[in-house]
């Protein structure tokens, strides 16, 4: 009888791709950007090109006047598709901004007023949508994966950007984030970072972990209750803290996470003004942590519960900083894509 | 594949007799769909088995044929077809049809399906509680009267366990075994994966091992009371391995199966979003595989099933979380607890006995044994014979597998149905 090689008693995996991790599919073989559908896998150099590329549509970090204004015609001739299963305004907009900027056409698709409500599979969208000459399609969904099923069934010559599938992620968040902190602090390896709030749900504490582990972080922190951290998210290369004052000791970046009222089902906490007491940045956290500390919230925020309105738009807030970051960032990712230092040039 | 010759003499096989215990080379004889003396000549044909294993025809103690209510993943005569030919003479098929095996009309239908699809075996359970609700007894009397092997809320939730305590009273007076798929719906949280880091890191809704411990404890407890007899299926954790094992020590009437793909395959699967490791409930951590197999080869788990669920492309074609839970598995039982043979972990026999003799108790069938008299479902296998699993080729009607395009070795060589 024929041996039996140990590995196949274990996980069985065929030739699909099975059983890899999940980053291969949006690189091309020799490593660019093919699709963006999570940072995790990202090697260390084509993140930080990324970042440089962004530099590029950011304008100086004293003008305050980041990309305003600033268009290019890289993208002139393409199409893009902002394909928004959930409910969205910042990031569509940026989204929206940032092709417009590399002079793409940009399409947005009502999703409440289109075919998948009336029964459409989603794979129909994509193909309906790729008939009419999409070179690109920026998605959010509420399932995690979806993006990677974009992909998977994408024409060879349509490309996908994740803008956030269910809890999994939302890369270009982590890339605007890692942008946004690096115009402060580039010292990664110097930093204690701490993510506080609704780990579980949050597909932007999963991706700013990816980045901040592949930019080499100190250490990084996630903060919150129990309810609110997910299973074995140790693996992922973090500490867990279950008391706001520990988590934030000695903290160089915080990054709060919006509390998702709509997910807060199912008995996660006892109320948001619990929330608040226990785990909300106040003034009189923020005086007790690092004069230099830098705090970060993705938005939208909610004043009053993670964050106290005073600390939003406080000193040590990068939060519109963020937001006008996004775009740079989205710029140079669809540049990056479709552009001509794209995959596809 | 398949044969129904009416006499028939398989000689030098390695007869696997699970229900006799033993193990040896000798000759076979089948007359009228029965087993026969051997000496009780002439036959139609005289097969050479040498170098073969013949075993009792495999019961699947879990196998959904699609067949009423969506015709579109597979039908009766497709699924038992691929069954046979597989090796599996007969299925049992939970009540979660559409419309629910829940009165003798619906039992009485299935069977005439069955009947005319005249592939492997079919045998039902019928509905624990009304439409599967879980809240109303069914006429388990009358369900039981029909032909019913047993009662089953299928993945259903029991609306409490007051219901449950007077689910098992009541099946246990009749002397129905109650089969349970021990996973609470409410821990479960419509998960559609195992909690821990991979889950956490693809961010999918996780299901705890606690939704099945919790689920297992609550039914031990009331087996303790009530004596009724229960059949644990689909086992997927460590955890309710220890539970099964301290019922079984307590002399408590429990049995217990393990899906197929359970044994192989773990959580890691789900990496890149593989829809076709999506199943309920969900492929564990590599410890929780490790202790399926221990208690496989150990015997504390009696049968392994197929859990086939056939779904038909769209099914699948979706982001994970929204692909239905399921896996094409009739194909693939027999080849994969042959690797658990080749592992070391089930002597032959013992293959035979989690295959056929241990699933044919657990249903109180007649088969898993070759008895003179008895019917004449068998499958002989071939331990060495190279196959790959290619979807041009599957006879079920689901290509819904994550085993596709992997070679096996051995594979059912002919079946005889009695």
């Amino acid at each position: 009888m024929r041996p039996l090689d140990a590995s196949r008693i274990g996980t069985v995996r065929n030739s699909q791709g099975r059983g890899l991790m999940t980053h291969p599919l949006q690189l091309t073989p020799d490593g660019r950007l093919r699709h963006l559908l999570t940072v995790e896998g990202l090697s260390r150099p084509l993140l930080t090109d990324i970042l440089d590329q962004a530099e590029r549509y950011a304008g100086q970090p004293s003008s305050n006047r980041g990309s305003r204004g600033l268009k290019v015609p890289l993208l002139h001739g393409k199409t893009v598709v902002n394909l928004f299963f959930e409910a969205s305004t910042r990031t569509r907009m940026t989204f929206e901004l940032a092709a417009k900027r590399l002079s793409a056409d940009v399409l947005n698709l009502q999703i409440a007023a289109s075919s998948t409500s009336k029964g459409e599979t989603l794979l129909d969208t994509l193909k309906t949508m790729e008939a009419m000459q999409v070179d690109m399609f920026v998605i959010r969904h509420e399932a995690s994966g979806a993006a990677h099923f974009f992909a998977q069934h994408a024409a060879p010559e349509v490309a996908i950007l994740n803008a956030g599938d269910g809890r999994h992620a939302h890369p270009t968040q982590a890339l605007l984030d890692m942008f946004t902190i690096r115009r402060h602090r580039p010292d990664f390896e110097n930093l204690t970072v701490a993510i506080v709030g609704d780990i579980l749900h949050s597909r932007v504490a999963r991706s700013d972990i990816h980045a901040l582990r592949i930019l080499g972080a100190k250490e990084i922190r996630v903060v919150g209750p129990r309810t609110l951290i997910p299973a074995g998210i140790e693996a992922m290369g973090v500490t867990v803290h279950n008391d706001i004052d520990s988590g934030l000791a000695d903290a160089d970046v915080v990054i709060l996470l919006r509390l998702q009222k709509e997910r807060m089902v199912g008995a996660f906490l006892p109320s948001t003004g619990e929330f608040h007491r226990d785990f909300g940045l106040t003034k009189a956290r923020l005086a007790k942590l690092k004069p230099e500390v830098l705090v970060m919230h993705p938005g939208p925020i909610n004043r009053g519960v993670e964050i106290e309105g005073d600390v939003a738009y406080g000193e040590r807030s990068l939060i519109l900083e963020q937001v006008e970051h996004g775009i740079a960032v989205r710029m140079a990712v669809m540049g990056m894509i479709l552009g001509d230092e794209g995959a596809d040039s | 594949m398949s044969a129904f010759l009416n006499n028939v003499l398989i000689r030098n096989a390695r007869l696997l007799d699970p229900r006799a215990g033993t193990d040896k080379v000798a000759d076979l004889a089948i007359r009228d769909g029965l087993i026969v003396a051997t000496d009780s000549g002439p036959f139609e044909e005289t097969f050479d088995a040498a170098g073969r294993w013949l075993i009792p025809g495999i019961v699947d103690l879990c196998a959904r044929m699609r067949e009423p209510g969506a015709t579109q993943k597979g039908t009766m005569r497709s699924e038992t077809h691929a069954a046979l030919a597989s090796g599996i003479t007969a299925v049992c098929l939970p009540p979660d049809t559409a419309p629910v095996i829940d009165n003798t009309a619906m039992v009485n239908r299935v069977n005439r399906i069955a009947k005319k699809a005249a592939g492997a075996y079919v045998h039902m359970l019928g509905a624990l509680t009304k439409g599967l609700g879980g809240e109303a007894l069914a006429e388990i009397s009358a369900l039981k009267a029909a032909g019913c092997v047993g009662v089953s809320n299928g993945l259903n939730p029991v609306a409490s366990p007051l219901v449950a305590r007077r689910a098992l009273e009541y099946a246990a007076s009749l002397g129905m075994t109650v089969h349970v798929v021990p996973l609470d719906d409410a821990l479960a949280n419509h998960g559609c994966a195992h909690e821990g880091a991979i889950a956490t890191r693809l961010g999918l809704a996780a299901i705890p091992v606690a939704a099945e411990a919790l689920a297992m404890r609550q039914w031990i407890s009331l087996i303790e009371d009530t004596g009724a007899r229960v059949h644990f299926g689909r086992l997927s954790s460590a955890r309710a391995v220890d539970l099964l094992a301290s019922a079984k020590r307590l002399g408590l009437p429990v049995t217990a199966d393990v899906a197929a793909h359970q044994l192989f395959m773990t959580d890691a699967d789900l990496e890149g979003f593989n829809a076709m490791a999506h199943v309920i409930p969900p492929l564990r951590a590599a410890s929780d595989r490790d202790a399926l197999r221990a208690a496989v080869g150990s015997g504390l788990i009696d049968a392994i099933c197929s859990d086939h669920q056939p779904h038909e492309l769209d099914a699948k074609t979706n982001p994970l979380p929204q692909t239905e839970p399921g896996i094409s598995a009739l194909e693939t039982l027999l080849p994969l607890s042959l690797r658990l043979v080749e592992a070391g972990l089930l002597t032959p026999l013992a293959l035979a006995e989690r295959l056929a003799g241990g699933p044919a108790r657990i249903l109180g069938l007649s088969q898993g044994g070759f008895a003179l008299g008895a019917r004449a479902d068998l499958c002989l296998v071939d331990p060495t014979e190279e196959w790959r699993l290619d979807g041009r080729n599957m006879l079920s009607a689901g290509r819904n597998t994550p085993f596709m395009g992997e070679t096996f070795t051995g594979r059912a060589a002919r079946v005889w149905r009695g």
